[in-house]
Protein backbone atom coordinates (compact mmCIF):
# COMPACT_ATOMS: atom_id res chain seq x y z
CA UNK A 1 0.00 0.00 0.00
CA UNK A 2 1.21 3.51 -0.81
CA UNK A 3 1.64 5.85 2.11
CA UNK A 4 -0.96 8.54 1.29
CA UNK A 5 1.05 11.20 3.10
CA UNK A 6 4.25 10.60 1.10
CA UNK A 7 5.01 12.16 -2.27
CA UNK A 8 7.95 13.64 -4.11
CA UNK A 9 7.29 17.33 -4.96
CA UNK A 10 7.13 17.72 -8.74
CA UNK A 11 7.93 20.82 -10.78
CA UNK A 12 6.37 21.64 -14.17
CA UNK A 13 8.60 23.89 -16.27
CA UNK A 14 6.95 27.15 -17.42
CA UNK A 15 7.99 29.62 -20.09
CA UNK A 16 6.30 32.80 -21.27
CA UNK A 17 7.50 35.05 -24.07
CA UNK A 18 5.60 38.26 -24.73
CA UNK A 19 6.31 41.00 -27.23
CA UNK A 20 5.27 44.63 -26.99
CA UNK A 21 5.62 48.09 -28.45
CA UNK A 22 4.69 51.55 -27.25
CA UNK A 23 3.45 54.62 -29.09
CA UNK A 24 5.00 57.70 -27.55
CA UNK A 25 1.99 60.00 -27.74
CA UNK A 26 1.79 63.78 -28.07
CA UNK A 27 4.57 64.74 -25.67
CA UNK A 28 6.73 61.64 -26.15
CA UNK A 29 6.68 61.85 -29.97
CA UNK A 30 7.85 65.45 -29.94
CA UNK A 31 10.49 64.66 -27.33
CA UNK A 32 12.01 61.76 -29.25
CA UNK A 33 11.99 63.52 -32.61
CA UNK A 34 13.77 66.53 -31.09
CA UNK A 35 16.30 64.27 -29.37
CA UNK A 36 16.97 62.08 -32.39
CA UNK A 37 16.95 64.74 -35.12
CA UNK A 38 18.28 67.82 -33.31
CA UNK A 39 19.92 66.60 -30.09
CA UNK A 40 17.55 68.85 -28.18
CA UNK A 41 15.94 67.86 -24.88
CA UNK A 42 12.35 69.01 -24.33
CA UNK A 43 10.37 69.40 -21.13
CA UNK A 44 6.69 70.17 -20.50
CA UNK A 45 5.91 73.39 -18.64
CA UNK A 46 2.77 73.77 -16.54
CA UNK A 47 2.08 77.50 -16.43
CA UNK A 48 -0.45 76.98 -13.65
CA UNK A 49 1.96 75.18 -11.30
CA UNK A 50 5.11 76.93 -12.56
CA UNK A 51 6.78 73.56 -13.01
CA UNK A 52 8.66 72.07 -15.95
CA UNK A 53 8.47 68.28 -16.22
CA UNK A 54 11.26 66.04 -17.43
CA UNK A 55 10.44 63.54 -18.78
CA UNK A 56 7.72 65.50 -20.59
CA UNK A 57 4.02 64.70 -20.29
CA UNK A 58 0.64 65.82 -21.63
CA UNK A 59 -1.13 66.20 -18.30
CA UNK A 60 0.10 68.02 -15.20
CA UNK A 61 0.40 65.58 -12.31
CA UNK A 62 -0.35 68.30 -9.78
CA UNK A 63 -3.23 70.33 -11.24
CA UNK A 64 -4.57 68.02 -14.00
CA UNK A 65 -4.13 70.73 -16.69
CA UNK A 66 -3.60 69.62 -20.26
CA UNK A 67 -0.04 70.49 -21.30
CA UNK A 68 0.42 71.32 -24.98
CA UNK A 69 3.53 73.48 -24.89
CA UNK A 70 7.09 72.16 -24.82
CA UNK A 71 10.31 74.01 -23.99
CA UNK A 72 13.95 73.18 -24.45
CA UNK A 73 15.70 72.25 -21.21
CA UNK A 74 19.33 71.40 -20.32
CA UNK A 75 21.54 70.15 -21.77
CA UNK A 76 23.47 70.85 -18.56
CA UNK A 77 22.13 69.41 -15.33
CA UNK A 78 22.77 68.62 -11.69
CA UNK A 79 23.10 65.30 -9.88
CA UNK A 80 20.31 64.99 -7.32
CA UNK A 81 21.18 61.49 -6.04
CA UNK A 82 23.32 58.59 -7.21
CA UNK A 83 24.49 55.04 -6.60
CA UNK A 84 27.17 52.63 -7.76
CA UNK A 85 25.65 49.36 -9.00
CA UNK A 86 28.06 46.52 -8.19
CA UNK A 87 25.90 43.41 -8.63
CA UNK A 88 24.82 41.78 -11.87
CA UNK A 89 21.24 40.98 -12.96
CA UNK A 90 20.08 39.72 -16.36
CA UNK A 91 17.69 42.67 -16.59
CA UNK A 92 20.41 45.31 -16.04
CA UNK A 93 21.10 47.45 -19.09
CA UNK A 94 24.86 47.16 -18.53
CA UNK A 95 27.33 44.88 -16.80
CA UNK A 96 28.28 46.09 -13.30
CA UNK A 97 29.88 48.23 -12.08
CA UNK A 98 28.14 51.40 -13.30
CA UNK A 99 26.85 54.61 -11.78
CA UNK A 100 23.15 55.54 -11.83
CA UNK A 101 22.28 59.16 -11.06
CA UNK A 102 19.06 61.15 -10.94
CA UNK A 103 19.78 64.24 -12.99
CA UNK A 104 17.74 67.42 -12.98
CA UNK A 105 18.33 69.34 -16.18
CA UNK A 106 18.64 73.12 -16.04
CA UNK A 107 15.19 74.58 -16.57
CA UNK A 108 13.36 71.45 -15.29
CA UNK A 109 11.81 70.87 -11.88
CA UNK A 110 11.96 67.08 -11.93
CA UNK A 111 14.88 64.70 -12.34
CA UNK A 112 15.28 61.44 -14.23
CA UNK A 113 17.63 58.48 -13.76
CA UNK A 114 20.45 57.99 -16.26
CA UNK A 115 24.01 56.72 -16.41
CA UNK A 116 26.95 58.77 -15.18
CA UNK A 117 30.28 57.88 -16.85
CA UNK A 118 33.78 59.24 -17.35
CA UNK A 119 34.10 59.94 -13.65
CA UNK A 120 35.71 58.29 -10.63
CA UNK A 121 32.94 57.13 -8.31
CA UNK A 122 34.70 58.81 -5.35
CA UNK A 123 34.34 62.19 -7.07
CA UNK A 124 30.56 61.93 -7.60
CA UNK A 125 28.49 64.08 -5.25
CA UNK A 126 24.97 65.50 -4.98
CA UNK A 127 25.03 68.84 -6.72
CA UNK A 128 27.67 67.79 -9.24
CA UNK A 129 27.25 69.56 -12.57
CA UNK A 130 26.97 67.27 -15.60
CA UNK A 131 26.34 67.32 -19.33
CA UNK A 132 24.90 64.70 -21.71
CA UNK A 133 26.88 62.73 -24.27
CA UNK A 134 24.66 61.98 -27.28
CA UNK A 135 24.90 58.80 -29.35
CA UNK A 136 26.37 59.46 -32.80
CA UNK A 137 23.59 57.35 -34.42
CA UNK A 138 20.38 58.20 -32.60
CA UNK A 139 17.34 55.94 -32.89
CA UNK A 140 14.68 57.68 -30.81
CA UNK A 141 15.33 55.99 -27.48
CA UNK A 142 16.31 57.38 -24.09
CA UNK A 143 19.75 55.87 -24.75
CA UNK A 144 20.17 58.43 -27.54
CA UNK A 145 21.67 60.16 -24.52
CA UNK A 146 24.45 57.59 -23.99
CA UNK A 147 25.25 58.92 -20.52
CA UNK A 148 26.02 62.06 -18.57
CA UNK A 149 29.52 63.14 -17.56
CA UNK A 150 30.94 65.87 -15.35
CA UNK A 151 31.54 69.33 -16.85
CA UNK B 1 -27.42 48.62 -0.43
CA UNK B 2 -26.83 50.86 2.57
CA UNK B 3 -26.87 53.97 0.38
CA UNK B 4 -28.13 54.47 -3.13
CA UNK B 5 -25.52 54.72 -5.87
CA UNK B 6 -25.99 56.67 -9.10
CA UNK B 7 -24.04 56.95 -12.32
CA UNK B 8 -23.79 60.74 -12.63
CA UNK B 9 -21.55 60.90 -15.65
CA UNK B 10 -19.41 58.97 -18.05
CA UNK B 11 -17.45 59.04 -21.23
CA UNK B 12 -15.49 56.97 -23.68
CA UNK B 13 -12.85 57.30 -26.35
CA UNK B 14 -13.37 56.45 -29.99
CA UNK B 15 -12.36 52.80 -30.21
CA UNK B 16 -9.89 51.82 -32.89
CA UNK B 17 -7.47 49.09 -33.92
CA UNK B 18 -4.73 51.73 -34.01
CA UNK B 19 -4.19 54.74 -31.76
CA UNK B 20 -0.75 55.87 -32.84
CA UNK B 21 -1.57 59.47 -31.97
CA UNK B 22 -1.64 58.97 -28.19
CA UNK B 23 0.25 57.06 -25.54
CA UNK B 24 -1.60 55.03 -22.92
CA UNK B 25 -1.79 57.96 -20.51
CA UNK B 26 -3.22 60.32 -23.11
CA UNK B 27 -5.79 57.74 -24.21
CA UNK B 28 -6.98 57.11 -20.65
CA UNK B 29 -7.09 60.84 -20.03
CA UNK B 30 -9.48 61.32 -22.98
CA UNK B 31 -12.08 59.12 -21.27
CA UNK B 32 -11.53 60.72 -17.86
CA UNK B 33 -12.01 64.23 -19.25
CA UNK B 34 -15.09 63.11 -21.18
CA UNK B 35 -16.61 61.67 -17.99
CA UNK B 36 -15.84 64.77 -15.91
CA UNK B 37 -17.30 66.98 -18.62
CA UNK B 38 -20.44 64.85 -18.86
CA UNK B 39 -20.89 65.01 -15.08
CA UNK B 40 -20.04 68.72 -14.90
CA UNK B 41 -17.48 67.95 -12.20
CA UNK B 42 -13.78 68.52 -11.62
CA UNK B 43 -11.08 66.08 -10.61
CA UNK B 44 -10.87 67.78 -7.20
CA UNK B 45 -14.41 66.58 -6.45
CA UNK B 46 -13.46 62.91 -6.79
CA UNK B 47 -12.90 61.13 -3.47
CA UNK B 48 -11.30 58.10 -5.05
CA UNK B 49 -10.11 56.69 -8.36
CA UNK B 50 -10.61 53.01 -9.22
CA UNK B 51 -8.63 51.92 -12.27
CA UNK B 52 -8.78 48.64 -14.15
CA UNK B 53 -7.10 46.97 -17.09
CA UNK B 54 -5.99 43.45 -17.92
CA UNK B 55 -2.43 43.39 -16.63
CA UNK B 56 0.18 43.24 -19.39
CA UNK B 57 -2.32 43.13 -22.29
CA UNK B 58 -0.60 46.33 -23.43
CA UNK B 59 2.82 45.33 -22.16
CA UNK B 60 2.64 47.35 -18.97
CA UNK B 61 2.22 46.60 -15.29
CA UNK B 62 1.24 48.78 -12.31
CA UNK B 63 -0.66 51.23 -14.47
CA UNK B 64 -2.24 52.63 -11.30
CA UNK B 65 1.21 54.03 -10.46
CA UNK B 66 2.53 55.44 -13.67
CA UNK B 67 -0.81 56.69 -15.07
CA UNK B 68 -1.61 58.81 -11.99
CA UNK B 69 -1.32 62.08 -13.90
CA UNK B 70 -3.73 60.80 -16.56
CA UNK B 71 -6.27 59.19 -14.22
CA UNK B 72 -6.17 62.13 -11.82
CA UNK B 73 -5.31 59.73 -9.00
CA UNK B 74 -2.20 61.62 -7.86
CA UNK B 75 -2.42 62.06 -4.08
CA UNK B 76 -5.96 60.66 -3.96
CA UNK B 77 -7.30 57.39 -2.62
CA UNK B 78 -7.08 54.74 -5.29
CA UNK B 79 -7.57 51.08 -6.11
CA UNK B 80 -6.41 48.96 -9.03
CA UNK B 81 -8.46 45.99 -10.24
CA UNK B 82 -7.74 43.20 -12.72
CA UNK B 83 -10.32 40.46 -13.32
CA UNK B 84 -9.93 39.57 -17.00
CA UNK B 85 -12.83 40.43 -19.29
CA UNK B 86 -14.92 41.56 -16.36
CA UNK B 87 -12.43 44.26 -15.28
CA UNK B 88 -14.59 47.23 -16.19
CA UNK B 89 -17.68 45.85 -14.46
CA UNK B 90 -15.69 44.81 -11.40
CA UNK B 91 -14.33 48.36 -11.22
CA UNK B 92 -17.91 49.67 -11.22
CA UNK B 93 -18.85 47.14 -8.51
CA UNK B 94 -15.91 48.25 -6.37
CA UNK B 95 -16.82 51.91 -6.90
CA UNK B 96 -20.45 51.17 -6.03
CA UNK B 97 -19.34 49.38 -2.84
CA UNK B 98 -17.36 52.46 -1.86
CA UNK B 99 -20.33 54.78 -2.35
CA UNK B 100 -22.95 52.39 -0.95
CA UNK B 101 -20.92 51.85 2.21
CA UNK B 102 -20.48 55.57 2.79
CA UNK B 103 -16.69 55.48 2.44
CA UNK B 104 -16.88 57.81 -0.57
CA UNK B 105 -19.43 60.21 -2.05
CA UNK B 106 -17.92 60.42 -5.53
CA UNK B 107 -15.80 57.77 -7.21
CA UNK B 108 -14.17 57.92 -10.62
CA UNK B 109 -14.12 54.48 -12.28
CA UNK B 110 -11.83 53.88 -15.26
CA UNK B 111 -11.26 50.90 -17.55
CA UNK B 112 -8.90 50.83 -20.51
CA UNK B 113 -6.83 48.71 -22.83
CA UNK B 114 -4.39 49.61 -25.59
CA UNK B 115 -4.33 46.16 -27.05
CA UNK B 116 -2.15 46.89 -30.07
CA UNK B 117 0.84 47.40 -27.77
CA UNK B 118 0.89 44.02 -26.05
CA UNK B 119 0.90 40.31 -26.65
CA UNK B 120 -2.55 39.26 -25.52
CA UNK B 121 -2.19 35.66 -26.74
CA UNK B 122 0.96 35.17 -24.65
CA UNK B 123 -0.56 36.79 -21.60
CA UNK B 124 -3.75 34.72 -21.95
CA UNK B 125 -1.60 31.58 -21.78
CA UNK B 126 -0.62 32.84 -18.34
CA UNK B 127 -4.31 32.96 -17.43
CA UNK B 128 -4.58 29.23 -18.14
CA UNK B 129 -4.04 26.81 -15.28
CA UNK B 130 -0.25 26.33 -15.07
CA UNK B 131 -0.45 22.58 -14.53
CA UNK B 132 -3.20 21.53 -16.91
CA UNK B 133 -3.93 24.36 -19.31
CA UNK B 134 -0.87 26.39 -20.16
CA UNK B 135 0.83 23.95 -22.51
CA UNK B 136 -2.44 23.66 -24.46
CA UNK B 137 -3.41 27.34 -24.30
CA UNK B 138 -4.41 29.07 -27.50
CA UNK B 139 -6.08 32.34 -26.52
CA UNK B 140 -9.85 32.83 -26.53
CA UNK B 141 -11.07 31.46 -29.86
CA UNK B 142 -10.92 27.78 -28.86
CA UNK B 143 -13.19 28.21 -25.88
CA UNK B 144 -15.94 29.73 -27.98
CA UNK B 145 -15.41 27.23 -30.78
CA UNK B 146 -16.12 24.40 -28.31
CA UNK B 147 -19.15 26.30 -27.05
CA UNK B 148 -20.43 26.69 -30.61
CA UNK B 149 -19.98 23.07 -31.66
CA UNK B 150 -21.59 21.86 -28.45
CA UNK B 151 -24.48 24.30 -28.90
CA UNK B 152 -25.18 23.14 -32.46
CA UNK B 153 -25.01 19.46 -31.48
CA UNK B 154 -27.30 19.98 -28.51
CA UNK B 155 -30.00 22.16 -30.02
CA UNK B 156 -29.79 21.84 -33.78
CA UNK B 157 -28.71 25.41 -34.40
CA UNK B 158 -26.80 26.16 -37.60
CA UNK B 159 -23.75 28.27 -38.35
CA UNK B 160 -26.16 30.75 -39.95
CA UNK B 161 -27.52 31.53 -36.49
CA UNK B 162 -24.17 32.65 -35.13
CA UNK B 163 -23.67 34.62 -38.34
CA UNK B 164 -26.95 36.45 -37.62
CA UNK B 165 -25.49 37.56 -34.28
CA UNK B 166 -22.35 38.81 -36.06
CA UNK B 167 -24.48 40.82 -38.50
CA UNK B 168 -26.69 42.32 -35.77
CA UNK B 169 -23.65 43.43 -33.78
CA UNK B 170 -21.83 45.13 -36.64
CA UNK B 171 -24.98 46.72 -38.08
CA UNK B 172 -25.71 48.16 -34.61
CA UNK B 173 -22.09 49.33 -34.38
CA UNK B 174 -22.64 51.36 -37.54
CA UNK B 175 -25.13 53.44 -35.55
CA UNK B 176 -22.62 53.99 -32.69
CA UNK B 177 -20.04 56.68 -33.43
CA UNK B 178 -17.60 55.29 -30.85
CA UNK B 179 -17.67 51.64 -32.01
CA UNK B 180 -14.67 49.96 -33.62
CA UNK B 181 -15.99 47.46 -36.20
CA UNK B 182 -18.70 49.26 -38.13
CA UNK B 183 -19.24 46.71 -40.85
CA UNK B 184 -22.04 46.67 -43.38
CA UNK B 185 -22.11 42.87 -43.59
CA UNK B 186 -24.55 40.08 -44.34
CA UNK B 187 -24.90 36.49 -43.13
CA UNK B 188 -23.13 35.37 -46.32
CA UNK B 189 -20.18 37.67 -45.55
CA UNK B 190 -19.83 36.08 -42.13
CA UNK B 191 -20.02 32.54 -43.49
CA UNK B 192 -17.44 33.44 -46.14
CA UNK B 193 -15.01 34.95 -43.66
CA UNK B 194 -11.86 33.02 -42.74
CA UNK B 195 -12.34 29.96 -40.54
CA UNK B 196 -10.34 30.26 -37.32
CA UNK B 197 -11.43 27.19 -35.34
CA UNK B 198 -14.63 25.50 -36.44
CA UNK B 199 -17.30 26.83 -36.16
CA UNK B 200 -15.71 30.19 -35.29
CA UNK B 201 -14.88 32.39 -38.26
CA UNK B 202 -13.13 35.73 -38.31
CA UNK B 203 -16.42 37.67 -38.18
CA UNK B 204 -17.67 35.51 -35.28
CA UNK B 205 -15.00 37.04 -33.03
CA UNK B 206 -14.50 40.40 -31.36
CA UNK B 207 -11.69 42.69 -32.53
CA UNK B 208 -8.67 43.70 -30.46
CA UNK B 209 -9.44 47.36 -29.76
CA UNK B 210 -7.73 50.31 -28.16
CA UNK B 211 -9.94 52.43 -25.97
CA UNK B 212 -10.99 53.63 -22.55
CA UNK B 213 -14.20 54.27 -20.65
CA UNK B 214 -14.82 56.17 -17.41
CA UNK B 215 -17.92 56.56 -15.25
CA UNK B 216 -18.50 58.64 -12.15
CA UNK B 217 -20.52 57.13 -9.31
CA UNK B 218 -22.08 59.24 -6.59
CA UNK B 219 -24.30 59.12 -3.55
CA UNK B 220 -27.95 60.22 -3.36
CA UNK B 221 -27.21 63.78 -2.37
CA UNK B 222 -24.62 64.44 -5.05
CA UNK B 223 -26.83 62.81 -7.66
CA UNK B 224 -29.88 64.87 -6.70
CA UNK B 225 -27.97 68.16 -6.34
CA UNK B 226 -25.71 67.86 -9.34
CA UNK B 227 -27.11 65.47 -11.93
CA UNK B 228 -30.01 66.06 -14.26
CA UNK B 229 -30.34 62.41 -15.30
CA UNK B 230 -28.86 60.09 -12.69
CA UNK B 231 -28.96 56.38 -13.50
CA UNK B 232 -29.24 54.19 -10.42
CA UNK B 233 -27.36 50.99 -9.73
CA UNK B 234 -30.15 48.82 -8.36
CA UNK B 235 -28.34 45.52 -7.87
CA UNK B 236 -24.99 43.86 -8.53
CA UNK B 237 -24.03 40.22 -8.50
CA UNK B 238 -20.85 38.29 -9.11
CA UNK B 239 -20.14 34.55 -9.37
CA UNK B 240 -17.10 32.45 -10.10
CA UNK B 241 -16.79 29.21 -12.02
CA UNK B 242 -13.78 26.99 -12.43
CA UNK B 243 -11.61 27.42 -15.44
CA UNK B 244 -12.37 26.02 -18.85
CA UNK B 245 -9.87 23.17 -18.75
CA UNK B 246 -11.42 21.90 -15.57
CA UNK B 247 -15.05 22.77 -16.23
CA UNK B 248 -15.83 23.39 -19.86
CA UNK B 249 -19.14 24.91 -20.85
CA UNK B 250 -21.48 22.04 -21.78
CA UNK B 251 -24.61 23.88 -22.88
CA UNK B 252 -26.88 21.06 -21.71
CA UNK B 253 -25.39 20.71 -18.28
CA UNK B 254 -27.77 20.50 -15.36
CA UNK B 255 -25.13 21.78 -12.93
CA UNK B 256 -25.30 25.39 -11.78
CA UNK B 257 -23.48 27.55 -14.32
CA UNK B 258 -21.83 30.81 -13.29
CA UNK B 259 -23.95 33.03 -15.49
CA UNK B 260 -27.24 31.30 -14.59
CA UNK B 261 -26.46 31.41 -10.89
CA UNK B 262 -25.53 35.06 -11.13
CA UNK B 263 -28.72 35.88 -13.05
CA UNK B 264 -30.83 33.94 -10.56
CA UNK B 265 -29.37 35.90 -7.68
CA UNK B 266 -29.77 39.33 -9.25
CA UNK B 267 -33.35 38.55 -10.30
CA UNK B 268 -34.03 37.41 -6.76
CA UNK B 269 -32.77 40.69 -5.33
CA UNK B 270 -34.98 42.71 -7.68
CA UNK B 271 -38.01 40.40 -7.63
CA UNK B 272 -37.78 39.74 -11.37
CA UNK B 273 -39.94 36.91 -12.67
CA UNK B 274 -39.76 37.62 -16.40
CA UNK B 275 -36.45 39.32 -17.27
CA UNK B 276 -37.35 39.93 -20.93
CA UNK B 277 -40.23 42.17 -19.93
CA UNK B 278 -38.73 43.55 -16.71
CA UNK B 279 -35.65 44.94 -18.48
CA UNK B 280 -36.02 47.20 -21.50
CA UNK B 281 -32.51 46.69 -22.85
CA UNK B 282 -29.56 44.35 -22.31
CA UNK B 283 -25.87 45.08 -22.76
CA UNK B 284 -24.14 41.72 -22.50
CA UNK B 285 -20.57 40.50 -22.81
CA UNK B 286 -20.26 38.52 -26.05
CA UNK B 287 -16.66 38.24 -27.30
CA UNK B 288 -17.94 35.61 -29.79
CA UNK B 289 -21.28 35.13 -31.52
CA UNK B 290 -22.13 31.82 -29.84
CA UNK B 291 -21.68 33.41 -26.43
CA UNK B 292 -24.60 35.73 -27.15
CA UNK B 293 -26.95 32.81 -27.88
CA UNK B 294 -25.88 31.07 -24.68
CA UNK B 295 -26.37 34.31 -22.73
CA UNK B 296 -29.99 34.55 -23.96
CA UNK B 297 -30.65 31.18 -22.34
CA UNK B 298 -28.58 31.74 -19.20
CA UNK B 299 -30.38 35.04 -18.63
CA UNK B 300 -33.75 33.36 -19.06
CA UNK B 301 -34.77 35.47 -22.06
CA UNK B 302 -35.93 32.15 -23.54
CA UNK B 303 -35.85 28.50 -22.61
CA UNK B 304 -32.83 26.21 -22.96
CA UNK B 305 -32.08 25.54 -26.62
CA UNK B 306 -34.23 28.45 -27.81
CA UNK B 307 -31.56 31.16 -27.99
CA UNK B 308 -30.98 30.72 -31.71
CA UNK B 309 -34.70 31.18 -32.33
CA UNK B 310 -34.57 34.63 -30.73
CA UNK B 311 -31.93 35.85 -33.18
CA UNK B 312 -33.69 34.09 -36.08
CA UNK B 313 -36.93 35.93 -35.28
CA UNK B 314 -35.16 39.27 -34.81
CA UNK B 315 -36.39 39.53 -31.22
CA UNK B 316 -33.07 40.96 -29.98
CA UNK B 317 -32.66 43.55 -32.73
CA UNK B 318 -32.32 47.19 -31.75
CA UNK B 319 -36.01 47.69 -32.60
CA UNK B 320 -37.10 44.27 -31.35
CA UNK B 321 -38.97 43.51 -28.13
CA UNK B 322 -35.75 42.41 -26.30
CA UNK B 323 -32.96 44.67 -27.59
CA UNK B 324 -29.55 43.14 -26.87
CA UNK B 325 -26.38 45.16 -27.42
CA UNK B 326 -27.69 48.11 -29.43
CA UNK B 327 -24.17 49.56 -29.05
CA UNK B 328 -22.69 46.79 -31.19
CA UNK B 329 -21.37 45.07 -28.09
CA UNK B 330 -18.05 43.39 -27.49
CA UNK B 331 -18.24 41.79 -30.94
CA UNK B 332 -17.76 45.27 -32.37
CA UNK B 333 -15.48 46.83 -29.74
CA UNK B 334 -13.24 44.94 -27.33
CA UNK B 335 -10.76 47.07 -25.44
CA UNK B 336 -10.71 44.45 -22.69
CA UNK B 337 -10.39 46.55 -19.52
CA UNK B 338 -13.00 48.99 -20.84
CA UNK B 339 -15.39 46.47 -22.44
CA UNK B 340 -17.38 45.49 -19.36
CA UNK B 341 -17.59 49.12 -18.23
CA UNK B 342 -18.84 50.04 -21.70
CA UNK B 343 -21.75 47.65 -21.14
CA UNK B 344 -22.69 49.61 -18.01
CA UNK B 345 -22.12 53.03 -19.57
CA UNK B 346 -24.00 52.12 -22.75
CA UNK B 347 -26.92 50.84 -20.67
CA UNK B 348 -26.87 54.10 -18.68
CA UNK B 349 -26.93 56.10 -21.92
CA UNK B 350 -29.97 54.10 -23.06
CA UNK B 351 -31.81 54.92 -19.81
CA UNK B 352 -30.84 58.60 -20.11
CA UNK B 353 -32.01 58.58 -23.72
CA UNK B 354 -28.56 59.81 -24.75
CA UNK B 355 -27.35 56.88 -26.86
CA UNK B 356 -27.77 58.90 -30.05
CA UNK B 357 -27.86 56.85 -33.25
CA UNK B 358 -28.21 53.55 -31.41
CA UNK B 359 -30.87 54.63 -28.92
CA UNK B 360 -33.49 51.88 -28.83
CA UNK B 361 -36.83 53.14 -30.18
CA UNK B 362 -38.88 52.64 -27.01
CA UNK B 363 -38.97 53.87 -23.42
CA UNK B 364 -35.99 52.53 -21.48
CA UNK B 365 -36.52 52.42 -17.72
CA UNK B 366 -34.41 49.45 -16.75
CA UNK B 367 -31.32 47.73 -18.13
CA UNK B 368 -29.23 44.69 -17.33
CA UNK B 369 -25.51 44.41 -18.06
CA UNK B 370 -23.31 41.35 -17.92
CA UNK B 371 -19.63 40.52 -18.17
CA UNK B 372 -17.44 37.52 -17.99
CA UNK B 373 -13.73 37.02 -17.97
CA UNK B 374 -11.12 34.45 -18.88
CA UNK B 375 -11.37 32.86 -15.48
CA UNK B 376 -15.16 32.65 -15.75
CA UNK B 377 -15.74 35.42 -13.28
CA UNK B 378 -19.23 36.76 -13.98
CA UNK B 379 -20.42 40.23 -13.04
CA UNK B 380 -23.95 41.58 -13.54
CA UNK B 381 -25.25 45.06 -12.85
CA UNK B 382 -28.90 46.17 -13.04
CA UNK B 383 -29.71 49.84 -13.66
CA UNK B 384 -32.84 51.96 -13.59
CA UNK B 385 -33.75 55.56 -14.26
CA UNK B 386 -35.90 55.92 -11.15
CA UNK B 387 -35.20 54.72 -7.63
CA UNK B 388 -38.79 53.66 -7.05
CA UNK B 389 -38.99 51.65 -10.25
Amino acid sequence: MDDLNQYQPFEVDQHLTAHGNYWAGRAGSRFYRALRDRRRILGSPCRNCRKVFWPPRSICTFCFSELREMVEIGPLGTVETFTLVTYAEPVHPRPAPFIYAVIRLDGADTGMAHFLDEVEYERVHVGMRVRPVFAPQRKGNILDILYFKPL
Amino acid sequence: MKRNVAIVGGGQTYHRARRHDVDQAEMVNEAVRAALKDAGMTMDEMDMVVLGNMEFFEGTHMTDCWLVHATGAYGRQGLKITTGGTVGATVVCAGAHLVASGLCDRVLCIGFEKQEEGDTGAILSGVANPLWGRSMAGAAVGYFAMMGSSYMAAWGAKEEHSAMVAVKARQNARKNKYAHLKLDITVEDVLNSRMLAWPIRMLDMCPASNGACAVILADDKTAKDRCRKPVWIRAMETAHNEQFELDWRDVKTKRPIFSKVCAGRIYGRLGVSDPKTYFDVFEIYEPATWAELVWYEDLGLCGPGEGFRLIEEGKTNIDGPIPVNPSGGVLSTNCIGASAMLRVWEAALQIRGDAGGHQVPKEVRRALTTAYGGTNWTVMIALSGALDD
